[in-house]
């Protein structure tokens, strides 16, 4: 059976979330589709704030954060893109408290703000608080309040459905094509479902889980972006990849940049706060890239504790009065996942794998587009991690990545308002569905053949170990040799459960080819990148090259299946690229 | 340490009813649940089928029965059940779909039904409206909430009447009852004064115990009572 709708958004984090209001609030026909339940995504583990320069605790202009955003992505950000999210956080943020967000609040009863790491006050004199919070579950609140939101407005969900294809009409997405559509497996009894649109919004997220320490959701599988790779879209700035500093050791488990923004240390096994040494002005407080590479740097000296691979967070000093209010969350996590009271011990971290800065690539409606010439894609729409506006550049702040997805997200729903108006509805068959049918026929098919556990765990352990916080030429070629192989060996997966209900181990074989997909396109960013720039450092190329570099990477899939990379200019607006010191 | 997992299993391509089975897994003190059913699932058997996605206790995916109580999965540890025997079965009361998923329908179907989202009837001011820290602080315990299922469906008296609107929908109504900026308290008291609301709490405390967020459950749902009294006074 064909479905239709004006308008289907996949994904029900902050992003899609926002965007589905937009359409609902104007009456356009639109559904929200999501391989979980809305609030499961991943939106919802966001922790410590989200910045607008609102000016409630101290002197704050939207000016300050377009800076900080932009000497945090180390000069790789679209100006004009950093000026839209700066401004506009304003607007959004205040949009959230009507709709009912519990902010912490002031004294006088506004939102209460912090610090959070890179942001400044008068570009890079010292840190300022204007990261607004509930507690650290902002995320949480988030999540919550765009859901309620949704429920007031009537938005129709189509819950646990998995977006297995995209569709279009008058050729493919990077050819010309108009999307029409998207393919989605209901996983309660594995029908697949054709929907058509006028307009198709990819809101998928990130895809963490190609490595072994990540912070991210097990969902987070880089489905929406590996399905536009496959269409022929390219892939913007894959290279910059995310380590978040603190990390519960192992397992990955974010600890807020909150923390530090309430004052905690980070101190390697001498109890020396070794950020002095890295970044003297703003401590803790530095960006995630280098307070990361500070990390592995004491490690590389022996300087971990007990000379291991891993510091300590310590927030004691902040009193169990703070600690309560303020870190409820994150302590928690301490005592469950690490049998630690963060009130008398120092929390051992270390770096995990957060946040992709790349994605598909978008203009400042979030629009997509599909060549260095910023060509839109009719019909096709992208905003928070998933899509690369690009706000980040070679490195994002803490915050940004919420105050990306309101933004950006609300721009992408306003624009589909726009553009559904007139536009005529595709036409689809329920044969759109057949080769995405034959594909996933074929795990079940395979008597026996290879698991898809075991390449995704290979998977995560090469991108970990080579394509981390530090790279070399050497190892990223060993990382483009495995991923190879692993593409090679995937063609022959199968699956155990050969049924139609419920069906997860067919739809993990699936997920596994997406983060194939876009390790692929990143190793392939990463060895072209012969500079160190934000989060991608390469011991080879130590120094920032703005001659050769100053560029985006646009990675596309070639005929024979490698990666073809192309490069676009960065917008700059107001602020010439300087050394980036803290 | 060898772990014996016990997983209520049903698939209903190829079983009548639900039947029991057993699984030896290696496990140390501090593995989760949610890390034993990985082992199950990747190395002895794709089929068993279980839903997670966060993995540390804030998306409420992965809620289930261990050892006789409602648990998330992937936030209760080996250490903490003490001993070398782990029962799992799915959330007691609502439809299996497979192995440990259950139908949420019904579950959200309720949590929509008290309006659970903010109603002021002010125009928007231009900034954020005022709020004390003190009124922010009456109904923060009832933020809190991931929509796990773990209290509804821990609650004897959803068991004897399923149409009980349930704890977590309580809680959620409370979260915008007791919210300073909101104008329709009334409204939601009255969906809960109905026969499937808040009197049929036995005070159990069931869901208090089951919650894994720490919410303060029963006390929540007695504030609502309090209120609808107060309200119809």
């Amino acid at each position: 059976m064909i479905r239709e709708h004006d308008a289907i958004v996949v994904g029900a984090g902050g992003a899609g979330l926002w965007a589905a209001l937009e359409l609902a609030k104007a009456g356009v026909d639109s559904a929200v589709l999501t391989k979980l339940y809305p609030t499961r995504s991943h939106t919802g583990a966001a922790q410590g704030g989200v910045c607008a320069a609102l000016g409630n605790q101290e002197e704050d202009h939207w000016e300050w954060h377009m800076f900080d955003t932009i000497k945090g992505g180390d000069y790789l950000v679209d100006q004009d893109a950093a000026e839209v999210l700066a401004r506009e956080a304003i607007e959004t943020v205040i949009e959230l408290e009507h709709m009912g967000l519990p902010f912490n609040r002031t004294p006088e009863g506004k939102i209460d703000q912090r610090r959070f790491g890179g942001h400044t006050r008068n570009y890079g004199e010292g840190p300022v608080m204007r990261a607004c919070f509930a507690a650290d579950r902002t995320g949480h609140m988030i999540l919550q309040t765009l859901y309620q939101q949704c429920i007031k407005h009537g938005v129709k969900f189509y819950d646990e459905y998995h977006v297995v294809d995209l569709i279009s009409e008058g050729g493919d997405l990077g050819a010309g094509g108009r999307a029409s559509g998207v393919v989605a497996y209901r996983i309660a009894d594995g029908e697949l479902a054709v929907i058509r649109a006028k307009a198709v919004m990819l809101a998928t997220g990130g895809f963490g889980r190609m490595f072994r320490v990540t912070s991210n959701a097990w969902s987070l599988t880089g489905d929406g972006a590996a399905l536009a790779y496959r269409h022929g879209l390219p892939l913007e700035d894959m290279e910059f990849y995310q380590f978040h500093p603190t990390g519960i050791v192992g397992l990955g488990i974010l600890l807020s940049e909150a923390a530090r923004g309430e004052g905690a240390y980070l101190l390697n096994k001498d109890g020396q706060r070794f950020m002095e040494r890295y970044a003297p002005k703003l401590m803790e407080l530095a960006p995630r890239d280098m307070v990361s590479r500070a990390i592995y740097q004491e490690i590389r000296a022996g300087r971990g504790i007990d000379g291991k691979d891993y510091v300590y967070l310590d927030v004691r000093h902040l009193g169990r009065k703070k600690i309560d209010e303020k870190l409820p969350d994150i302590t928690d996590f301490v005592r469950v996942y690490q049998g630690i009271e963060p009130y008398t011990d120092p929390i051992p971290i270390q770096p995990t794998a957060h946040y992709a800065m790349g994605g598909i690539p978008t203009n400042l409606n979030s629009q997509v587009t599909r060549d260095a010439a910023n060509t839109v894609v009719p019909g096709l729409y992208a905003a928070g991690e998933a899509a690369c506006v690009s706000v980040h550049g070679a490195n994002r702040l803490g915050t940004n990545s919420l105050v990306d997805l309101l933004v950006f997200g609300r721009r992408a729903g306003r624009q589909m308002v726009l553009d559904v108006k007139g536009a005529d509805m595709p036409a689809v068959t329920e044969a759109a569905a057949e080769p995405v049918r034959a594909e996933l026929e074929a795990f079940r098919a395979r008597p026996k053949g290879e698991r898809k556990e075991a390449i995704r765990t290979e998977l995560a352990d090469v991108m970990m170990d080579d394509v981390g916080v530090y790279r070399t030429g050497e190892a990223l070629e060993r990382a483009r040799a495995k991923v190879d192989e692993l593409r090679d060996r995937y063609t022959r997966v199968s699956v155990d459960d050969k049924g139609t209900t419920f069906n997860t181990d067919l739809l993990e074989a699936r997920e596994v080819g997406y983060l194939l997909d876009t390790a692929q396109t990143m190793v392939a960013a990463c060895i072209n990148r012969k500079e160190s720039r934000g989060a991608h450092s390469r011991e080879d190329f130590p120094e920032r090259d703005d001659v050769n570099f100053l560029s985006h990477s646009l990675a596309t899939k070639g005929a024979d299946g490698a990666v073809a990379l192309d490069y676009k200019p960065v917008t700059i607006t107001k602020f010439q690229p300087k050394p980036r010191v803290y | 340490m060898q772990i014996e997992l016990r997983i209520l299993r049903f698939d209903p391509e190829r079983d009548r009813k639900p039947h029991e089975e057993s699984y030896q897994v290696e496990a140390g003190p501090m593995d989760r649940v949610l890390d034993l059913l990985h082992k199950v699932k990747y190395e002895q058997d794709g089929t068993l089928t279980f839903r997670r996605s966060c993995a540390h206790g804030v998306c409420g995916s992965d809620a289930m029965l261990i050892n006789g109580r409602n648990r998330l999965a992937c936030k209760i540890r080996v250490d903490q059940l003490k001993g070398r025997r782990i029962t799992v079965a799915p959330l007691p009361g609502l439809p299996v779909m497979k192995d440990l998923v259950v139908d949420m329908e019904s579950f959200f179907a309720k949590f929509r039904s008290v309006q659970p989202y903010l109603q002021a009837d002010d125009p928007d001011p231009e900034r954020e409206r005022r709020q004390s820290a003190e009124d922010r602080e009456v109904f923060d315990d009832t933020t809190k909430c991931i929509l796990c299922a773990a209290c509804t469906t821990s609650c004897p008296s959803f068991w004897a009447q399923p149409s009980y609107v349930g704890p977590a929908a309580i809680v959620n109504a409370h979260r915008f009852i007791f919210d300073s900026r909101d104008d329709h308290a009334a409204d939601r008291l009255d969906v809960l004064a109905d026969g499937d609301g808040v009197w049929r709490c036995r005070t159990i405390f069931n869901c208090t115990d089951a919650c894994p967020r720490g919410i303060h459950i029963t006390q929540a749902i007695l504030e609502v009572s309090s209120k609808i009294v107060e309200h119809h006074a």
